[in-house]
């Protein structure tokens, strides 16, 4: 009985202080997402620049840099997973790997190689523990990314491309630089505080969008310098612009995967404690019960013995 | 006096918008004066330059734009930036620290900012 009692006590302890830790955790979250949504929307106006202004380009100029145009036998497909550094987010790293292995099987029946490369140290961890190649890998700003790291992954990813040109059926082509003919970017789009869901998106060969065709006639434009030049600078950084707004829309969806992760246990801890503090008051009312009906049995027993005198 | 709405936006935010009469900025081609109704423009700046913004009320807005392009459309002037930072916000101390030991880059956009500060380089 008092042994019961002991575990009880010690089980309570030991959920109160989970508790407390997931509290701390969902408070975080709770406090973070905020101010993440605000850098999804501060990002916006930039990207809707670059985007008119590249395709004004497109209406103005031929389209013939490698990085719009489909390559003809696409052999190796490069994969860029967006994942987080921490854990504690419930299923929103195992859903947004789930979505890569079936982009990756999909690659792979069309006859492409997929080639990974990883953002996030919980997507490392799971191609590292399974021994499988990861072509590049960048950690540490999975919670809070700035533009700086997208450029860093950015310039990577456009290498890799841009050295995919020449390859032929053998291997690396005249530059002796394995390039890929594909670029995709695996990440959770951000719906809503209450919807994440994990996306693959196409980066390269890049779609332009086209604006909407208007009767008038099109302005001639002005280029300083040549609109070849001019787009050959301001495509990588299209690239770099999509790769920003996916992380910080994994960013924020991190967030709120971790915040309802974290109430839903600190939820369940509260509901624990409050089975075992009954069970622990039912053991303490019974060891007092049985106290006392011993004192009592005892106390009797002596009274009988005394009176058999 | 004729006006244009000008915006002008680094990846993270929008550093300021509004109408002006007037912005200057350094393509790689040269410095530009660009006045409202100018002929549709597309530029790449150089790295560490200054834009400079007249605004309507008369004042002058001054930044530091680092990795930009220049877009003059019917609509107006946009300036978009990898980032940028307004002559107020420059920490000028920070700038001198580069300029005298950064790197070719790092030198390059240190002086764009103390110019953009006011500041003599």
């Amino acid at each position: 009985m008092a042994a019961e009692l002991r575990v009880l006590r010690q089980r309570i302890r030991s959920v109160k202080s989970t508790q407390k830790i997931t509290r701390a955790y969902e408070l975080i979250a709770t406090s973070r997402i905020p101010k993440s949504q605000a850098r999804m929307t501060a990002a916006r106006p930039y990207a809707e620049e670059i985007t008119n202004v590249l395709s004004t380009l497109a209406e103005s100029s031929t389209l013939d840099h490698p990085l719009v145009v489909p390559r003809e036998r696409p052999k190796r497909a490069g994969v860029l997973l967006v994942t987080s550094d921490k854990g504690m987010c419930g299923g929103y790293n195992s859903g947004v790997i789930k979505a890569a292995e079936e982009l990756q099987s999909l690659l792979r029946e069309q006859g492409k190689e997929p080639v990974l490369y990883v953002v996030g140290r919980k997507g490392l961890g799971y191609y590292t523990f399974r021994h499988r190649p990861v072509a590049a890998s960048w950690t540490g700003f999975s919670e809070i990314p700035h533009y700086t790291d997208a450029a860093t992954v950015g310039k990577t990813l456009v290498e890799a491309f841009m050295g995919g040109t020449d390859d032929n059926a053998d291997g690396a082509g005249a530059d002796g630089v394995v390039g890929v003919d594909e670029l995709h970017v695996v990440y959770t789009e951000y719906r809503s505080m209450l919807t994440q869901t994990p996306v693959a998106r196409q980066i390269a060969p890049l779609e332009v969008e086209y604006g909407v065709e208007s009767d008038r006639p099109k302005p001639s434009y002005e280029f300083e310098p040549d609109a070849e030049t001019l787009f050959g600078a301001l495509l990588p950084k299209y690239v770099n612009t999509r790769l920003f707004s996916a992380l910080l829309q994994a960013a924020t969806s991190e967030l709120a995967s971790r915040q309802r992760a974290m109430k839903a246990a600190t939820d369940n801890a509260n509901e624990l404690l409050r089975t075992y503090s009954l069970r622990a008051n039912q053991a303490r009312q019974a060891q007092i019960t049985q106290e006392i009906s011993e004192i009592v049995g005892g106390a009797n027993a002596l009274a009988a013995a005394g009176s058999d005198e | 006096m004729a006006e244009m709405s000008v915006e002008l936006v680094a990846v993270e935010r929008r550093l300021w918008s509004g109408t002006a009469t007037m912005v200057i900025a350094r393509t790689t081609e040269g410095e530009i004066g660009i006045l409202p109704r100018h002929i549709p423009l597309l530029g790449e700046l150089i790295e560490g330059g200054v834009v400079e913004i007249r605004t309507s009320d008369g004042e002058t807005v001054r930044a530091a734009v680092h990795g930009g392009f220049l877009s003059v459309t019917a609509d107006g002037v946009s300036i978009l930036a990898e980032s940028a930072e307004l002559a107020g916000e420059i920490d000028v101390k920070q700038a001198r620290a580069d300029l005298e030991q950064g790197d070719d880059k790092a030198r390059l956009r240190a002086a764009g900012r103390l110019q953009a500060a006011g500041q003599a380089v």
